[in-house]
């Protein structure tokens, strides 16, 4: 009548009840695998005509976590199962994030390489149809007001940052803060509106100019301004300001002298992550600066190309022979991306280089 | 009781002519600010009150302003909604796999690489959804409809060119993915660490730390970075406005030909050839998509500050 006491089933109580450990990754190899046999085999079948790998990924990946759930459910319990689970979906959420990214990158190096050759940055598109051309006048549009509206914004976003962080105390500093807050979300076709609603009360209906645009882009740029400045500011350590007004250092050299070479790294790349975030805008500049296809230096008259904008007219009002117009657009495209990184990596160098040496 | 222990008064310290200067330009700019957005807003109501006030016969499509705008904003708001819908999961997912499952060396690397996803222009995310994504998900639409047509958002007939409100919401997604993810990915790092690592002490897996401890700390974080990426939705143009095949109707169904236009793309795709009062009844949308963004934009800002998480320093 001895009930047997169970005899101790495992042999390691530390490792027992649980999936060896190269399990996860060979049940993934393993679901791909059948995945891949199964198209191929439809494939020969004739019941697809081309062998579809990215469907095969995609439900391999499926299957993989169907199975591996269900293994560990029978294994180890619930709780770690759904652990698993987790694990699979997170990581499945950041694979998934970079497929865009890496479809993206690939299709403009791609189809933008057509087109990436001398006459594109020597030409512009005046009297062009057809092939040939190139986008000199959405360059020396894109430089020309990117640096108008930076010139604009980048003294009044850090003097109010200054404001903010240095003197504001009450009811002024906190509707300031509150609305850049909102400033931060005009989104940007209103900003266009905004500049066109502006210049057309000085001068006639249909007013078009690059200035406009640069006063568009510096709506959304102060904000950006303000709030890195803001953060860099806050970064610097009350100490320094009180060593600073101990040796009897007024305020404002105190600002000028220590504060601000202090956050300079910091507030120079904000500024250039400010820029980068601007120079792609198209909305505004598509309804202020307009279109054109010649080279206009002038700010203040006549419509300007930038380069955004050119990109989207070359793809949008395709003329005879249009595959030069999608080459031209994709180009114009593969160069904003180049001008985007360009400037972000600068932002990351300037915060490296300038950055307050700690010892 | 000798007055010797009086409240100390404030010494104030002595004014320069610098400090004058340097203070009052710092309260000129931050004025400044003031002033724009007073001029926005007064510039974009001067400009629309021609359309408000018009005929109703004279509007676009002859029914007055509000009907004009109606379709509009449904399909503004539609497809943001789809987006933030795709958008949210995943980048709730990707902010936790960066700040609690990837290796901490590789950590900040990859929240560049998804930032990175936030530098492309929107006009390059247009050619790549048209060129590239419209055509890829076509095959994928006709198996939608085929199967679950009877779902009424699935209902055909099937677009042939794919550029329907879903694959902008796709896109949609994608670029306010780095925007959820980065501030998400913040508030995730500031979980209390002994909270974690009370509920690993207890025994709980990784998933289950993450439920107790992480997802209600953050929340109201995520609230707030959707709402923020939900703005940033609404107000999106070039993307629409290139991929979009648009129609004036208010319809839900994600798949078909016909799909709401947006009130920024319409804006886009209208304003260079608009003239007289057509230019106004474009200001006057742009004034209402104002009005939606700055009022999504204001509870996020709401949330973020009935709990001061985000500050730093001082």
């Amino acid at each position: 009548m001895a009930v047997t006491t169970g005899a101790r089933p495992f042999a390691n109580s530390l490792t027992a009840g649980r999936l060896p450990r190269g399990a996860t990754f060979g049940v993934l190899a393993a679901s791909w695998l059948v995945l891949l046999i199964v198209f191929l085999l439809l494939q020969m079948g004739g019941v697809t005509e081309n062998f579809n790998l990215v469907g095969a990924l995609v439900l391999g990946t499926v299957l993989f976590a169907v199975t591996l759930f269900a293994v560990s459910f029978a294994v180890e319990g619930s709780r770690l199962a759904k652990d698993r689970l987790a694990t699979i979906l997170v990581t499945c959420a950041f694979v998934l994030a970079l497929i865009p990214l890496v479809s993206l990158v690939f299709t403009v190096v791609t189809f933008g390489a057509a087109r990436f050759d001398p006459q594109f940055f020597s030409y512009s598109m005046r009297n062009v149809v057809g092939q040939g051309g190139g986008a000199i006048h959405a360059v020396i549009g894109t430089v020309e007001i990117t640096l108008a509206a930076a010139a604009m914004s980048v003294p009044i976003g850090m003097l109010t940052a200054i404001y903010l962080v240095e003197y504001g105390r009450g009811r002024l500093a906190q509707a300031i803060t509150f609305l850049v807050d909102v400033m931060t979300g005009i989104p940007s076709i209103v900003a266009g509106l905004f500049a066109y609603a502006l210049f057309v009360l000085f001068t006639e209906p249909g007013v078009r100019m690059g200035f406009g645009g640069a006063v568009a882009l510096s709506v959304l740029m102060i904000p950006i301004v303000v709030r890195s400045t803001e953060e860099m500011l806050k970064l610097v350590p009350n100490e320094l300001r009180e060593a600073s007004y101990a040796l009897g250092v007024p305020k404002w050299l105190t600002i000028v002298k220590v504060v601000l070479p202090t956050s300079l790294a910091g507030i120079l790349t904000g500024v250039t992550l400010a820029i980068a975030r601007v120079i792609g805008e198209t909305a505004p500049l598509l309804i202020i600066a307009g279109f054109t296809a010649s080279v206009n230096y002038n700010l203040f008259s006549d419509r300007m190309m930038t380069l955004p904008v050119f990109v989207y007219n070359q793809y949008v009002s395709q003329g005879q022979d249009a595959q030069a117009y999608i080459d031209r657009a994709w180009t114009g495209a593969l160069v904003l991306i180049l001008i985007v990184m360009l400037l972000n990596l600068i932002a990351r160098i300037v915060a490296r280089v300038f950055a307050p040496k700690s010892r | 009781m000798t007055a010797v222990a009086k409240t100390p008064t404030a010494i104030k310290a002595k004014q320069r002519p610098g400090d004058r200067v340097f203070s009052a330009s710092t309260v000129f700019a931050g004025s400044l600010i003031l002033v724009i957005l007073a001029a926005v807003a007064l510039f974009l109501i001067a400009q629309s009150v021609p359309a408000f006030a018009a005929d109703p016969a004279d509007i676009v499509g002859g029914e007055g302003f509000w009907s004009y705008v109606a379709p509009l904003a449904f399909g503004t708001v539609w497809g943001a909604v789809i987006a933030l819908a795709i958008a949210v999961p995943l980048s709730i997912g990707i902010a936790l796999f960066i700040s609690h499952y990837a290796p901490r060396r590789l950590a900040s690397p990859l929240g560049y690489v998804i930032d990175l996803l936030a530098a492309v222009p929107s006009v390059v995310y247009g050619l790549w959804g048209i060129g590239v994504l419209a055509p890829a998900v076509v095959p994928f639409y006709l198996w939608l409809t085929e199967n679950l047509g009877w779902f009424p958002l699935f209902s055909g007939p099937v677009s042939g060119t794919g550029r329907t409100i879903l694959t902008v919401a796709v896109v949609l997604a994608v670029m306010i993915l780095p925007i959820i993810t980065a501030l998400s990915r913040e508030i995730f790092l500031q979980t209390p660490r002994l909270h974690e690592e009370a509920a690993l002490a207890l025994g709980a897996t990784r998933w289950e730390m993450i439920r107790m401890a992480v997802l209600p700390f953050g929340r109201p974080g995520i609230v707030s970075a959707s709402m923020l990426g939900l703005g940033r939705a609404l107000g999106e143009t070039m993307a629409v406005a290139i991929i979009l095949s648009p129609a004036a109707i208010v319809k839900f169904a994600l798949l078909q030909q016909q799909n709401p236009n947006t009130i920024a793309a319409n804006i886009a795709l209208s304003f260079p050839e608009s003239f007289g009062l057509g230019t106004n009844t474009l200001i006057a949308s742009g004034l209402m998509l104002f009005v939606i963004t700055l009022v999504v934009n204001s509870i996020a800002r709401y949330i973020v500050n009935r709990r001061k998480a985000f500050s730093g320093a001082n």
